[in-house]
Parts: structure tokens; C-alpha cells; sequence
């Protein structure tokens, strides 16, 4: 781990002499390692229990399946916990893949090449982010309000665009993108992976990391010392723009057609991922690992029931109680 | 009663002559005379609302003063910001103790001023050097911190304080102003902060320092401004004065 500056158990492991080694024991006793590692936790217990009761689980095709299910949430979750660490949260994040999905299907339809439209798609939910971030900074409003205004507007907008209906999207190379792999993944895990280590060297390596986590600690402390915090703001909005672009391509490439359904579960479990990970959602907090593996743990969740049958009614109370069940562990991060 | 400047202009990292700042009809201080020596610890003491924030906070570049002039390091005041302040060499120190609880001792005492390093076309945080010169930084002023990996939250607040007077010296400011560091710290914190206070003076750092206490300004500052209802009633070398002056000087009983 090389979060050890933001992430105390890590730092026992990544070169902080000065901090007391604790013995296994105790650090297995201490609340807060279970708080900070809860999705770990969650996703190794998970994979024993789903392995013991069905061992089909653990086959190779079904990780690879179940990996491949991730991908998508796996972005989003990536651009959903930049917003959380300024203290924000992004409601229109599933609109916004809608709305991608619905641009790259149009611009295909109508003749232009798949790159064109992958290209636009990704521009235009990066400026929705963008337009999300100005109106949350130039306007002073909660982010709960505009991205709740945003999520109901791009939903509109969607369905105006695309008339309702979905378009089908014939692509060689969205079908290679979905089902083609180098070496063991897939590549859209390989793009889910690309996300997940490009966002954990913008968090934890650059300055922009930093004075996101500082505006999302304290907006005023911040920028009294200079801090450009509405910018800082904006830029986690477009980020979060750019992850439900990317995430749009993903969805299309998967299931072969722009629709004009938002997919509710997907914002859901976005953000239940990114507190699985231990992300703070009053800001100032964040990994990048622990709300992929949040998502991760998720996906895992619904794929290992329904391989066990159980109806997919369960699903969703699972879900919820594992959400609330690690916001109650979380209670005891350091 | 006016203030006479007990030294030449160019003795002064900060002085001021016929200041004056109203807020609406509300006059906060009118014809405030003020210097503050280089490397000296210079005090400005008074009873709430005698002016003495309004004073500050015109110093370091929060408020713009109606009249009158600030010679900042031998150069006229320009700033109308706290950020042109801090550029040109003004740190402060705030009451309210601006850092940030979730990041690190070391990212408090580098933020904004990152150390960074070119990779390509990238440009990436050197964590490694910054934890280096945190240390450097600290074991310099003699400051105790379990280590400069943990989160501020979880220390006390004698050593968040200490930590903002770090990053405030650590900056290579000409001039650290500091508005009641200690109004918060029971009496060990206050102690350590003093003691701090006191490191500076020996390395000759330019302080400013606003209280209420006056035992503590006799303790710690060379000089001592003294500021009654809006005006600069007297200014003393803090060794030549007692308390009961000091009480009487602000109280208006002299």
C-alpha cells in the first residue's frame, strides 16, 4: 500500500518507524482496523462463504464473470468518491451514464464513426459534471440539491434526445471491447483497472489530491490557505463526469444498445460502495481501492446469490443490510 | 495620547502611520501609529473592542484600512487580500486554528507549498521529501508530535497550535502574526506554546502577537503596543513595565 500518509493501518506497514508496531493480535482486536478495512473484510468473507456453500463460485469462469459484472460499478464508484471527498455527493451519476449512452448511440446512428461517439459521449457527461460542480460553487447550493435537479433534468433530456427508444449499436468495436480479454481479464476489467490506478496516483500523488482532501476536510481552513476550493470542487465534479462516461462506453459495449433507462441501482450502489471503502461522506477522507473493492464485494453479493437461487427479491435487502452494517462498523474509524 | 515610534523606519519589518478603519459609521481605530522591529516579539494588547483585531486583520491583508499608510519590508503595503499578504512574507497564525483535521502532519505543514517532483509530463507530490523537511521543520522549533504521519484530529490542541506556528515559520515568512495563539489551551498547552513563542524569539523570527493576557505578553514580546477605544493610547518595552501599568494603560487609568 502506498497510502500510508492518509491511511494509518497501512502506514504500520509502509516504512513510518516512528509508529508503534502493534502485534497482530491486538490490531485484529481494534475496532478501527475492522472499520478501515471493512471492505476486505467484507469481499474475503464473502468469497469463503459464497465458495463453501456453492464451489462453483470460485470457478475461473465465474470469477471472470463476476469481475467483468464489476467493471462498470467500479468506475462509478471511482468518480462517486471523488465528489464524496469534498464532501459532495453526485445523484445524477447514473443519469449522466444514461445520457452518454443515449449521445454514443445517436452519433453512431447517425453515420459518424464509433471513435466520434465514444469521444463525444465521454465529452458530453464530463461537462455535465463540470456544469454540476459551477452551479454547486457559483450558486452556493447543497450538492444534494443540484445533482438531485441534474438527475431529473439529464433524465429528461435523455429521453428527449433518443424519443424513448433505445438504439441499437452495431459496433466491432464495442463487441471486442465487451467480450475480447488479454491475458486473464477482460478488457473492460483492464479499463476498470486503468481507472482504479490513475485515480489512486491523482488522490494520494499529486497536489490536486491533497487539496481535494483538504476542501472536503474543511472548505474554509482550505481556503484560507489559498486553496482554490470551488475549483478544486468543479474538478471532482468532471471527474465524476468523465468515470459515468467512460462507464457509458462500458454499458453499451455490454449490452449492445443505447437505452434510455437509468439504471437507479447502479447510482445506489455506487455509493454504497464508496462507504463500504471507509470513504468519509462528510468529505476529507478517501482510498480509491477500498470503494473498488466495495464494488467488488457488491457485485460478488448478487452474483454469489443467485447462484445459490435465491430469488433476486433478496438482493436488494442484502445489499441494504450489508450498506448499513458497515456504515455501523464504520462508526469506529480512527 | 499619541504613540512616538520608539525607533528609526528602518529598524521596522512593519510600520504604520495615520491608520485609520471604519465599518459603516462604526469607527473601528482612528490615526493608529504602529511598528512593529525586526526579530523582535511585538506585542498589541487592549480591551475587546479597543481595535486591535480590526488592527490586525488590516495588517495581514483581510481588511483594506480607510487611510493612512503600512510599510511592509521596506515597501509600501499593496496587499488587499490575505493571499498577497502571505506572498509577500505575512504568515498568520488564526485563532481558529486553520488546519485541516483529516490530512497528516506533514500534508498540514505543506499545504499549498507541495514539494513536487517532474515524472514525464507528470508532475507528482514528493512524499518522501516532504516528510524529511516536516521533520526538519519540527525537531527545529523543538515541537513533539507522536509522528508527522498522524492525522491532526487526533492531537491536542497545544499541538495543533504549535503545528500552524510551524507551518507559519516553516513558510520562510518575514513576519508571523498571531492573534491569541494560546485563548484556547489549558495550562500545560499554554506553557509549550509559550515556549515555542520564546524559540522564536531566540531565532530571531518577527512575531506579532495579540492577547488578553498580560503576564504572558510581559513574558514573551520585547515590545508592547498598547490600544484604548480605537486608538494607540502608549507603546513600552515590555521589560521596563509592570502588569499594573499594563492594566492601567489599557484601562485608561494612567
Amino acid at each position: 500500500m502506498s497510502n500510508s500518509a492518509n491511511n494509518a493501518p497501512a502506514a504500520h506497514s509502509a516504512g513510518a518507524p516512528e509508529e508503534s508496531r502493534s502485534s497482530l493480535a491486538a490490531l485484529l482486536l481494534d475496532p478501527s482496523f475492522w472499520a478501515d478495512w471493512a471492505s476486505v473484510v467484507g469481499l474475503v468473507g464473502l468469497v469463503i462463504i459464497f465458495g463453501i456453500a456453492q464451489p462453483v463460485f470460485l470457478s475461473v469462469a465465474n470469477l471472470q464473470a463476476l469481475l467483468l459484472a464489476a467493471a462498470i460499478l467500479v468506475v462509478l464508484s471511482i468518480g462517486q468518491t471523488f465528489v464524496v471527498a469534498t464532501s459532495g455527493i453526485d445523484l445524477s451519476l447514473a443519469a449522466a451514464v444514461m445520457l452518454g449512452a443515449v449521445i454514443l448511440g445517436l452519433v453512431n446512428a447517425a453515420g459518424h464513426g464509433i471513435f466520434i461517439a465514444c469521444v463525444l459521449c465521454v465529452l458530453a457527461t464530463s461537462a455535465l459534471g463540470f456544469f454540476n460542480g459551477l452551479i454547486i460553487t457559483a450558486g452556493k447550493i447543497p450538492d444534494f440539491v443540484v445533482t438531485l435537479g441534474t438527475l431529473s433534468g439529464i433524465t429528461g433530456l435523455g429521453l428527449i434526445l433518443s424519443g424513448g427508444e433505445p438504439t441499437m449499436v452495431g459496433s466491432t468495436f464495442l463487441l471486442k471491447l465487451a467480450s475480447g480479454s488479454f491475458g486473464p481479464f477482460g478488457y473492460p476489467v483492464w479499463v476498470a483497472i486503468a481507472a482504479v490506478v490513475v485515480a489512486h496516483v491523482a488522490l494520494y500523488h499529486t497536489r490536486f489530491g491533497v487539496h481535494l482532501l483538504a476542501t472536503g476536510g474543511q472548505t474554509e481552513s482550505a481556503s484560507a490557505l489559498g486553496i482554490r476550493t470551488g475549483r478544486v470542487k468543479i474538478a471532482a465534479y468532471t471527474i465524476s463526469g468523465l468515470c459515468a462516461g467512460i462507464a457509458a462506453i462500458l454499458l453499451v459495449a455490454r449490452i449492445g444498445s443505447a437505452e434510455p433507462l437509468i439504471n437507479t441501482s447502479l447510482l445506489l450502489n455506487s455509493v454504497a460502495a464508496v462507504v463500504l471503502g471507509g470513504v468519509s461522506l462528510f468529505g476529507g477522507r478517501a482510498s480509491i481501492l477500498g470503494p473498488a473493492i466495495g464494488a467488488l464485494m457488491l457485485t460478488a453479493l448478487v452474483n454469489g446469490l443467485t447462484l445459490l437461487s435465491v430469488s433476486a427479491f433478496y438482493q436488494p435487502l442484502a445489499v441494504g443490510a450489508i450498506v448499513v452494517l458497515a456504515a455501523l462498523i464504520m462508526r469506529y474509524q480512527k | 495620547m499619541s504613540a512616538v515610534p520608539p525607533f528609526s523606519a528602518s529598524d521596522a519589518i512593519i510600520a504604520c502611520q495615520g491608520l485609520s478603519k471604519h465599518f459603516g459609521g462604526v469607527r473601528a481605530f482612528t490615526d493608529v501609529a504602529f511598528q512593529a522591529r525586526r526579530g523582535e516579539v511585538t506585542a498589541v494588547i487592549g480591551d475587546n473592542g479597543a481595535g486591535k483585531s480590526t488592527l490586525i486583520r488590516c495588517l495581514v491583508g483581510v481588511h483594506v484600512p480607510d487611510g493612512g499608510s503600512i510599510v511592509f519590508d521596506g515597501h509600501e503595503h499593496p496587499f488587499s487580500n490575505p493571499d498577497g499578504a502571505r506572498k509577500a512574507g505575512i504568515e498568520t497564525v488564526h485563532q481558529n486554528l486553520a488546519l485541516i483535521d483529516e490530512l497528516t502532519v506533514a500534508q498540514n505543514l505543506f499545504l499549498n507549498r507541495e514539494i513536487v517532483r517532474r515524472i514525464g509530463p507528470f508532475t507528482l507530490l514528493d512524499r518522501k521529501a516532504m516528510r524529511t523537511q516536516a521533520r526538519a521543520m519540527l525537531s527545529r522549533l523543538s515541537i513533539n508530535v507522536p509522528s508527522i504521519n498522524q492525522r491532526v484530529r487526533r492531537l491536542s490542541g497545544g499541538q495543533r497550535q504549535a503545528i500552524s506556528i510551524c507551518r507559519a515559520v516553516g513558510s520562510g515568512a518575514k513576519l508571523v502574526v498571531m492573534d491569541e495563539p494560546t485563548a484556547a489551551l489549558g495550562v500545560q498547552e499554554t506553557a509549550n506554546v509559550e515556549a515555542l513563542i520564546r524559540r522564536l524569539r531566540e531565532q530571531s523570527v518577527s512575531v506579532i502577537l495579540v492577547s488578553h493576557n498580560f503576564d504572558q505578553v510581559r513574558r514573551l514580546s520585547d515590545q508592547i503596543w498598547v490600544m484604548r477605544a480605537g486608538r494607540m493610547a502608549a507603546t513600552v518595552r515590555a521589560s521596563e513595565t509592570s502588569g499594573n501599568e499594563l492594566v492601567a494603560l489599557v484601562t485608561g487609568a494612567a
